[in-house]
């Protein structure tokens, strides 16, 4: 059974012990390994680029070095520099080029590496690509994914650089597809339909669920975009959550059942656009509802999912929306002040403790 | 280089056509039937055109807000550019683009790009592509002056250079970047030396001058299809027009765009087409006229076409 231990040298925040069986993705008797999160997104490039020519990487220091983080370590050797293509620190050209490689029917995945850097090719991303086929009535599509880690808790503070969430950025510009995985499973089905899409993808990796390990079918699967994931189903109260975040939905989930809770969690694994009837439907069940997100709190990810609770279930409400968020600060570094900036499980149990006392 | 006859009218042609356009659009702005804004590329000519005859139709440009010249050189049509001028379903972009993002990609083309510099990594790309997949094909972006200081037309540049590339970085000094003087933005007078600084070769050519422009791109497109890498390509050219229609003006003097006036690309090149290929007034004219017509036509067309449906406003979101 999980466990919740408090470490505060190493993470200055609640650090819970995540059994890889809290999400179980794979029915029993499927052929199926256990990967990590981020030999999920490995396998997933792997697969399309021997699928299909037309595939190929772009990044910083992406080739031998295999990325910031390690995910495209061994591709170099694989597929060569010509496919797995390391690039000066341009992040505006990055992007750029992968969008006049796919307009030209090349499939680019590209990688920033750290989502914190993006803000350098914002201009390629939300004013170039995201546009280009609506202003261009349709006459030309963008089917590239940009991979980018973020997040906090990678085992170390990081600062206010480099451990951001920045999902809603995204989000909030039409014309872009958003995913942030919180499984192994979720993150090889979704990234091999990020790179089947025909649109740009934002495909954001949370750095601290890297070595986080899942079951993965051995046969070929591909996920939806565009649909939130019910994790666990439950008949009380839901919490929406995304990321890792999701695991703290599903830790206090577990530990609420004892207390006679039955908690659904739908993982907003894809941010945008947003499956909103599944979260209309989920709390038009339960009537209660806690909206959990690592990305910062004013304008945030909670609050759009927030008003689609308002729309769609505003009268089968029993309890006030809770939502439960980043810390609306710069994150800080030392762990003294580090500690809390984000939701845990021990939170997210309060949470849902609060709601259900309604 | 000896260049055809055919050639050379259908350069005069073009040209002709991009002017007689770009004044019919004016006319439409001032008079109150555009919204938005138009940016001219009246005084331009020589420029696009010398360079989009350079290429095929599988070579690709990229525009910006000032591309209704390159459209017209790389060969679109003035009806659908009209009626995209008008905000008319039958426009190249369906009236979603407008005047700024002309784009016909039929021609060959990865869209007009009204960030200035942005359309420059995307050439960057679609050359990388053509590397790739071992296409003899070229990609073009087009600035202007004031697009070779931003990040995009720098860090475009480098990789291109370093990759080697098949683009061609087509830089259109037409002086000013809106109301700002190229000389007071950048330290040299010689734009083609920023190329140095990439490695790749810089060249300079006359942008009133549609052969010189036609022999130079040719050259850098025959070196980029040889798998040699990238060229700067500045083309000295001069807006006649505002930055946009009806503007102001207040940063140069009538004294300084009349003496640009007097090297108006396209009676220079009428006069050398009588000259040299010895070529009849009336012959020429009668291409003025014809484009006349074609024009007006045009007018007409997007007048009479119809706006997009508003239930069709979310189409083209996600492909």
């Amino acid at each position: 059974m999980a466990t919740i231990s408090r470490d505060t040298t190493s993470l200055g925040a609640t650090t819970p012990v995540m059994s890889p069986d809290l999400i179980r993705q794979v029915h029993d008797g499927v052929p199926a390994k256990e990967l990590t999160y981020q030999e999920a997104i490995r396998e997933a490039l792997r697969e399309e680029m021997q699928r299909d020519e037309n595939v190929f990487l772009m990044g910083e220091d992406i080739g031998k070095h295999g990325g910031a983080f390690g995910v495209t370590r061994t591709l170099f050797d694989q597929f060569g520099p010509e496919r797995v293509r390391n690039t000066p620190i341009s992040e505006n050209t990055i992007v750029g080029a992968a969008t006049g490689a796919a307009l030209v029917g090349m499939r680019p995945v590209i990688e920033i590496m750290f989502v914190d850097f993006s803000g350098l090719a914002m201009d390629q991303i939300c004013t170039q690509a995201a546009k280009l086929r609506y202003m261009t009535g349709g006459q030309c599509k963008v089917p590239w994914v940009l991979r980018m880690p973020q997040g906090g808790g990678a085992g170390k503070s990081t600062a206010a650089q480099h451990s951001q969430s920045l999902e809603t950025w995204y989000a909030h510009t039409p014309g872009l597809k958003v995913v942030l995985p919180s499984t192994p499973y979720d993150a090889k089905g979704l990234m091999k339909a990020a790179i089947r899409d025909d649109s740009p993808v934002i495909f954001l990796e949370q750095k601290f669920l890297y070595s986080f390990r899942g079951l993965v079918p051995e046969a070929e699967y591909v996920l939806p975009l565009s649909q939130c994931d019910i994790k666990r189903q439950g008949m009380d109260v839901t919490v929406v959550a995304s990321g890792y975040m999701v695991w703290h939905a599903m830790l206090a989930a577990q530990i609420m059942e004892k207390q006679g809770i039955d908690v659904e969690v739908i993982d907003v694994r894809t941010i945008a656009p947003l499956d909103e009837k599944t979260i209309g439907s989920s709390v038009r069940k339960t009537g209660r509802v806690v909206l959990v997100t690592e990305a910062c709190r004013d304008y945030g990810p909670a609050n759009e999912w927030g008003m689609v609770v308002i729309e769609q279930a505003f009268e089968y409400l029993k309890a006030p929306v809770r939502r439960l968020t980043g810390r609306h600060s710069p994150i800080p570094f030392a762990n003294s002040i580090e500690n809390g900036v984000w939701p845990d499980t021990q939170a997210v149990i309060q949470s849902l403790q609060e709601v259900m006392a309604w | 280089m000896e260049i055809d006859r055919k050639t050379m009218l259908e350069m005069y042609r073009r040209m002709v056509r991009i002017r007689q356009f770009e004044l019919a659009a004016m006319d439409l702005f001032k008079r109150g039937q555009v919204k938005g804004a138009i940016h001219t590329y009246i005084g331009q000519e020589a420029s696009g055109v010398g360079v989009c005859m350079a290429l095929t139709t599988e070579d690709l440009i990229a525009g910006t807000h000032r591309s209704h010249g390159h459209n017209i050189a790389k060969g679109a049509e003035t009806k659908k550019m009209m009626a995209e001028i008008l905000g008319k379903e039958t426009g190249y972009c369906k009236g979603r683009g407008g005047s700024m993002h002309i784009a016909a990609f039929e021609t060959g083309s990865l869209g007009a790009l009204a960030v200035v510099g942005s359309g420059i990594p995307l050439a960057v790309g679609a050359g990388l592509a053509f590397k790739m997949r071992r296409e003899m094909r070229v990609a073009v972006p087009f600035t202007g002056d004031a697009g070779s200081n931003t990040g995009n037309w720098h860090e475009g540049l480098n990789l291109a250079a370093v990759w080697d590339l098949p683009v061609v970085f087509v830089l259109e000094n037409n002086h000013y970047g809106v109301s700002t003087n190229i000389e007071d933005v950048v330290k040299i007078k010689d734009l083609s030396q920023r190329a140095i600084a990439y490695g790749m070769p810089g060249v300079c050519v006359d942008g009133f001058d549609v052969v010189a422009v036609y022999q130079a791109a040719w050259e850098a497109v025959d070196r980029a299809r040889r798998g040699e890498g990238p060229t700067l390509l500045v083309t000295e050219s001069y807006r006649f027009e505002g930055h946009y229609a009806g503007e102001p003006e207040v940063y140069r003097s009538r004294a300084e765009v009349d003496e640009y006036r007097k090297k108006d690309p396209i009676p220079r090149f009428r006069d050398s087409l009588m000259v040299q290929e010895k070529l009849e007034p009336t012959e020429l004219d009668a291409i003025d006229n014809e484009i006349r017509q074609e024009i007006a036509e045009a007018i007409e067309y997007a007048r009479q076409s119809p706006e997009p449906d508003l239930s069709t406003a979310m189409d083209y979101i996600y492909a």
